[in-house]
């Protein structure tokens, strides 16, 4: 039995279980990656802010383990080949977002990737030196992973930004209220002198043989074209919601409903960080904070003027950075929008609503269950995410039984 | 004539089908999509089964109209003619198979008994040493909420809840009406919303699919011992049972629940249904699951459907109470109906399933 859970090692997960474990909580940390960091910080924690509290405190931390069914107070995590349940007082659900693709014609051409994921990719050995590569989409990420990319030797074609230039310079106007990123956003350019940041700009489609070769942007009413050999590609993030919604947490459109301690409506089920809504790295730290206090009965209500005002930043983004509605017309009947089950537009669009789409086409069926396709078709088609069922993520048939007969953790 | 179908599962839609050809102008209504409820959770699996000879009659009827429409229907209903393969754990089991065997092979029902080696070479993957099993070549698998909406693909189906049965008019939630010269219940568990009476209990089953091993499993397995489970009609009881899907998956059941209401998945029984899978084929362990879900199935006491005439009624028929069969059995239901309401003769007797039986079991 561990007094507080906290799954997921990104910025909001450490600095939950930083600020618990200094209350004198016990606190267990599961994160499926190999070290704590999460998708900003993997593999590179190390000076990052938290990380020097983070190496005075005593953590149970438990790496490359994915939670794939909650059970009670109890979590079932599939480690490597072995299975064991935890069981808790407090969890606090940190699990992040994943990315924001919209299929366009050719987004599924080996070459073509995310753009966190191209990041990931060249973390985990992928030499990119000398590779032309665009970086296209929406939002600050572009920039980020862009500078990135660029100082692991890549040839940086050019920045799509879909954005309008006029929301753009609103934007720009609004961030003067916000020096600290107003600073981080010049480091970022000043990285990136020389590359093209194009604005109002967005992949219409991307060709090659086998592979991506040629990339066809929209501005406006031209077009042109760029051959490269590696396309970075997101629109943004979506939370991940699926944990909390096999806790059985109330979900809204934007992410996991929480209240001003971090609650989620299920007592002792805390969220923190971008599950609750799309903010970045400072409105995770706070809530982490917040949720860690809050799971420790501390008063957490100095950190809410900070966290109002994170939070204004982070609003500002999503109405800046949100796709704008033309991105719903780039599919032609074939291109394929469920990737597991090969399920394309056209099929897709002549059904009423996701429950016939799934039933009749397999759309969403497959191993991802929908995690990309499904945000995806909300934006297409306005459908509803489907229901989460245990496994939430795929596991070994020995884990699901296993683990459900134990009743007590080893 | 207009005829009035309330619910758009298997049954509903194999109903709908049918009166349509009779030349009836049918509506369907159901609050849900096509093929959403009970269509949407089961197995697929069209079986002949021989618990009594009305199942078997029932069965094998189904079957064969099953074997005409595969025919016709679309890809999507991913027909698959895998055969099913019934496993003898022991001595006692094989002595079942052979029963059946004599008792199939009377009828005309393709069966062959497969001893413990050739079992073990029709699924490498089973526990060696079992003692055999009894292979029905014209059983098969489908995926049934594509069937339904084929069979429904030119009737017009409304998307609204029957909230009331009178006499030639069933009145919806939206408070419309819809007049009909024939209406037929065909909403599985629910019916008993409309009639209070039937002898009808929902019956929780789970189900587990993999991701996708094609060639791991070849025939739709069932464990003989399955009959002795399926027999209670009051215990909980897991069954080892795995299908092969056309995709490539394999889909493991079953489970059978009396009293369950929500349809979460209740953890200890589904690790007792994969214990028990693992029993007959250890390698499944370790393949991969994406999916579980439940369903329930509208139970009956005597384990047969009920079909035909609604008593105290002149245009109101029955057509519910399929247990885990409703998928194999939907089209001869559909025929039987189709029949009584034509005043014709059936290809085999009605009155088995008839809503005023007793429904006493054996
Ligand atoms: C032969 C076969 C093969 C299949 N293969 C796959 C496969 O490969 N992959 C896969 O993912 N699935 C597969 N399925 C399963 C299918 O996707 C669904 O899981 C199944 O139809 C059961 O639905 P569900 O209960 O999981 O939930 P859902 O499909 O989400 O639907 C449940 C319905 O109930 C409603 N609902 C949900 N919760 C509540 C609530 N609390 N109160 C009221 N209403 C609620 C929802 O709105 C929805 O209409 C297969 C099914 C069959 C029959
Ligand atoms: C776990 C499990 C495994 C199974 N395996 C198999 C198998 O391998 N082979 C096999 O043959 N069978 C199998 N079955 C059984 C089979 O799934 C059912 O018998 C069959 O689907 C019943 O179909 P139905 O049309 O009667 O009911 P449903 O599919 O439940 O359809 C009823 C419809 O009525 C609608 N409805 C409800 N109330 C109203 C109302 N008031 N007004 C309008 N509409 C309404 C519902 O929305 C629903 O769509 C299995 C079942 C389960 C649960």
């Amino acid at each position: 039995m561990t007094d507080l859970l906290i799954i997921g090692a990104g910025p909001a997960g450490i600095a939950a279980a930083v600020t618990a474990a200094e209350q004198g909580a016990s606190v267990t940390v599961i994160d499926d990656n190999h070290a704590p960091g999460g998708q900003i910080w993997r593999g590179e924690f190390h000076g990052k802010p938290w990380y020097d509290r983070f190496q005075k405190v005593k953590l149970n931390i438990i790496s490359d383990a994915r939670v794939i069914a909650v059970h009670g107070n109890a979590v079932v995590i599939e480690q490597g080949a072995a299975a064991r349940t935890i069981h808790w007082n407090k969890v606090i659900l940190a699990t992040g977002a994943r990315e924001l693709f919209l299929p366009f014609p050719g987004w599924t051409l080996p070459g073509v990737t995310g753009v966190g994921g191209l990041q990931a990719l060249v973390k985990s050995g992928l030499v990119i030196r000398n590779k032309r590569v665009a970086v296209a989409g929406s939002g600050p990420l572009l920039l980020a992973a862009a500078a990135y990319l660029r100082a692991k030797g890549a040839d940086l074609v050019m920045i799509a930004e879909q954005v309008p230039t006029a929301a753009l310079m609103r934007f720009g106007m609004e961030l003067r209220k916000h020096p600290k990123k107003l600073k981080q956003a010049a480091a970022l350019q000043l990285q990136l002198l020389g590359v093209p940041y194009v604005r109002d700009c967005y992949v219409e489609h991307a060709t090659g043989k086998g592979k991506l070769e040629t990339l066809q942007f929209r501005q406006g009413s031209k077009t042109f074209t760029e051959e490269v050999d590696y396309a970075a590609i997101a629109y943004g993030f979506t939370p991940e919601t699926e944990l909390a919604a096999a806790f059985g947490c109330e979900i809204l459109a934007h992410g996991v409903w929480v209240d001003k301690r971090q609650q989620t409506s299920i007592q002792n089920v805390y969220c923190a960080g971008e599950s609750t809504g799309i903010g970045g790295v400072d409105v995770a730290l706070l809530e982490g904070e917040l949720a860690g206090l809050a799971a420790c009965r501390k008063p957490t209500k100095h950190l809410l003027p900070l966290l109002a005002r994170e939070q204004h930043f982070a609003s500002l983004l999503n109405q800046t950075f949100s796709p704008r509605p033309g991105l719903k017309h780039l599919c032609t009947a074939d291109t394929i929008v469920c990737r597991c089950e090969d399920v394309t537009y056209q099929v897709l669009r002549q059904q009423p609503d996701s429950r016939t789409a799934k039933l009749q086409t397999r759309c969403g069926m497959g191993p991802c269950q929908g995690r990309i396709c499904g945000p995806a078709n909300t934006f297409l088609f306005g459908w509803e995410q489907g229901s989460v069922r245990p496994p939430i993520l795929p596991a070994r048939m020995a884990t699901l039984a296993l683990s459900m007969t134990q009743e007590t953790s080893s | 004539m207009r005829a009035v179908i309330i619910g758009a599962g298997i049954v509903g839609a194999a109903c709908a089908y049918e009166l349509q050809r009779e030349g009836f102008q049918v509506t369907v209504c159901d609050p849900g999509v096509i093929g959403g409820g009970a269509t949407a959770a089961g197995m697929g699996h069209l079986a002949v089964m021989d618990d009594s000879p009305a199942q078997f009659a029932l069965t094998s009827y189904s079957q064969a109209l099953w074997r005409e429409l595969a025919e016709e229907l679309p890809p999507t209903a991913e027909i698959l003619p895998c055969g099913s393969l019934w496993i003898a754990a022991d001595a006692e089991e094989m002595a079942e198979v052979h029963r059946k065997f004599a008792y199939y092979s009377e009828r005309g029902i393709p069966v062959e008994v497969l001893d413990s080696q050739q079992l073990a070479e029709a699924e490498p993957h089973l526990r060696p040493g079992m003692a055999g099993g009894l292979l029905m070549s014209a059983d098969g698998v489908c995926y049934p909420p594509c069937a339904a909406e084929w069979l429904l693909r030119s009737v017009s189906v409304i998307r609204a809840r029957v909230v009331r049965l009178a006499e030639g008019e069933v009145t919806l939630d939206r408070g419309s009406r819809l007049e009909a010269d024939v209406i037929i219940v065909a909403n599985g568990t629910a019916a008993v919303d409309l009639f209070p009476d039937l002898p009808l209990a929902p019956r929780k089953g789970h189900l587990l699919i993999t991701d996708r091993y094609p060639g791991w499993l070849r025939h739709q397995l069932i464990e003989l011992g399955y009959l002795k489970s399926a027999h209670s009609t009051t215990a909980d009881s897991v069954a080892f049972n795995a299908q092969p899907r056309a995709t490539g998956q394999i889909l493991i059941g079953s489970s059978r629940q009396f009293g369950a209401v929500n349809g979460e998945i209740d953890p200890p029984m589904l690790a007792r249904m994969l214990q028990r899978a693992f029993e007959y084929m250890p390698g499944l362990a370790q393949l991969a699951s994406i999916r579980t879900w439940t369903g329930f199935r509208a139970a009956t006491p005597d384990k047969l459907p009920v079909i035909g005439h609604a008593p105290g009624y002149s245009t109101v028929y029955l057509a519910t109470g399929h247990e885990g069969l409703g998928i194999s059995t939907s089209l001869a239901t559909a025929k039987l109906l189709a029949d009584q309401l034509m005043n014709r003769e059936s290809r085999i007797p009605r009155e088995p399933y008839l809503p005023g039986r007793s429904y006493s079991h054996d």
